[in-house]
């Protein structure tokens, strides 16, 4: 089987412009791999500039989130025979955030959308003397939230974040908001949400649910917004 | 850097319920029309006169308006703060959407005082 890889390159430093190169690979029949083995074949064996990020390689770090023949995802658990089409596989960086080089993104304006929201815990009762305690359905509301990777998948999915990086908080950071929101250990509800009740970081979601077909760990960034819709409309009617 | 000052209430969760809430008076306003044509397949002049000789009718029609109004404004804001800001256009971004949002703030404004004055200007 041969397969065509072409994948988008940039080193601001030495080219001009992005261009896709071709990579051609001969594997045995039915042979199978995940998109980020596949990466480090063509490091190794045919051009070891290609530049891209991982670590876990087993989906758990967030690290390679890419876009994989159109569609965003981590190529360390995208395995080519679901993604390569026609013995053909284009990878290109995470769609609307600055190039660093090849597939390295500049995720800073990511972060910031993330530490927007406060990610952390916010309590002002007096600190116990073991741990602050949670009943089970309690505990059950932070499931689906609190497995965000931080990958990017979602938010650079979602054309509204690629519109307003610097005011929409975007998918994976509202999931993360809501984190805190739904955690009944949290006191800061009242400041959070107002943090949240201008035109841009919440109310530019437009339902278009890009987020939630990409995510790599099945969760649902717009269903978590709609529950912070439901708490802003709580608390200011 | 964009703001909120053009925002039609400069709150994301009132401008959405006023988007929903508008939208609904709307599709009430034409679901009522579209019946009523359907109920007079042969309409004159005389029934199209009555119809709207109703003051019911006039209100119903007026608050269509304005639920229009509204909604287009919250829709081509939301647009204008999309597609025209510094990330495209660069310093020229303010401009392009100060001239969009006024283009459409004037239409939206003569559309409404146009329909008024056309609505309740049918004699009873
Ligand atoms: S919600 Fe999913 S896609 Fe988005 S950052 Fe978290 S893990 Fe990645
Ligand atoms: S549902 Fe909202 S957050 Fe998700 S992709 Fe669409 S606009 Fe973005
Ligand atoms: S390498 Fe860690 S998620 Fe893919």
């Amino acid at each position: 089987m041969n397969l065509l890889v072409q994948i988008y390159r940039y080193n601001p430093c030495v080219h001009d412009h992005p261009y896709l190169q071709d990579y051609s690979i001969d594997f045995p029949a039915e042979t199978d791999m995940m998109v980020l083995d596949l990466l480090h074949l063509i490091q190794e064996t045919q051009d070891e500039t290609l530049s891209f990020r991982r670590s876990c390689r087993e989906g758990v770090c967030g690290s390679d989130g890419m876009n994989i023949n159109g569609v965003n995802g981590l190529a360390c658990i995208m395995p080519l025979s679901q993604v390569v089409k026609k013995n053909k596989l284009v990878l290109r960086p995470l769609p609307g955030m600055p190039v660093v080089r090849d597939l390295v993104v500049d995720m800073a304006l990511f972060y910031k959308q993330y530490e927007k929201i406060q990610p952390y815990l916010i309590n002002d009762q007096p600190i116990p003397v073991q741990e602050r305690l949670q009943t089970p359905e309690d505990r059950e509301k932070l499931d689906g939230l609190y497995e965000c990777i931080l990958c990017a998948c979602c938010s650079t999915a979602c054309p509204s974040f690629w519109w307003n990086p610097e005011k929409y908080i975007g998918p994976a950071g509202l999931l993360q908001s809501y984190r805190f929101l739904a955690d009944s250990r949290d006191t800061a509800k009242k400041e959070r949400l107002s943090n949240l009740s201008d035109p841009f970081s919440v109310f530019r979601c437009r339902g278009i649910l890009n987020c939630v077909n990409v995510c790599p760990k099945g969760l649902n960034p717009a269903k978590a917004i709609g529950h912070i819709r439901h708490l802003l409309l709580e608390e200011s009617t | 850097m964009l703001n909120n000052a053009t925002s039609l209430s400069r709150s994301g969760l009132r401008d959405w319920l006023i988007q929903r809430a508008t939208a609904i008076i709307l599709s009430a306003y034409f679901i009522f029309i579209l019946v009523y044509l359907f109920r007079h397949p042969h309409l004159t002049y005389y029934e199209w006169h009555a119809l709207f000789s109703n003051t019911w009718v006039k209100i119903f029609s007026v608050m269509a308006l304005i639920a229009m109004v509204l909604h287009s404004w919250i829709g081509l804001w939301t647009i204008s703060t999309d597609y025209f800001i510094a990330r495209f256009q660069g310093s020229k971004a303010v401009y392009i959407r100060l001239a969009f949002q006024g283009f459409f703030a004037l239409l939206l404004l003569i559309y409404l005082l146009f329909g008024v004055q056309i609505l309740w200007g049918v004699s009873s």
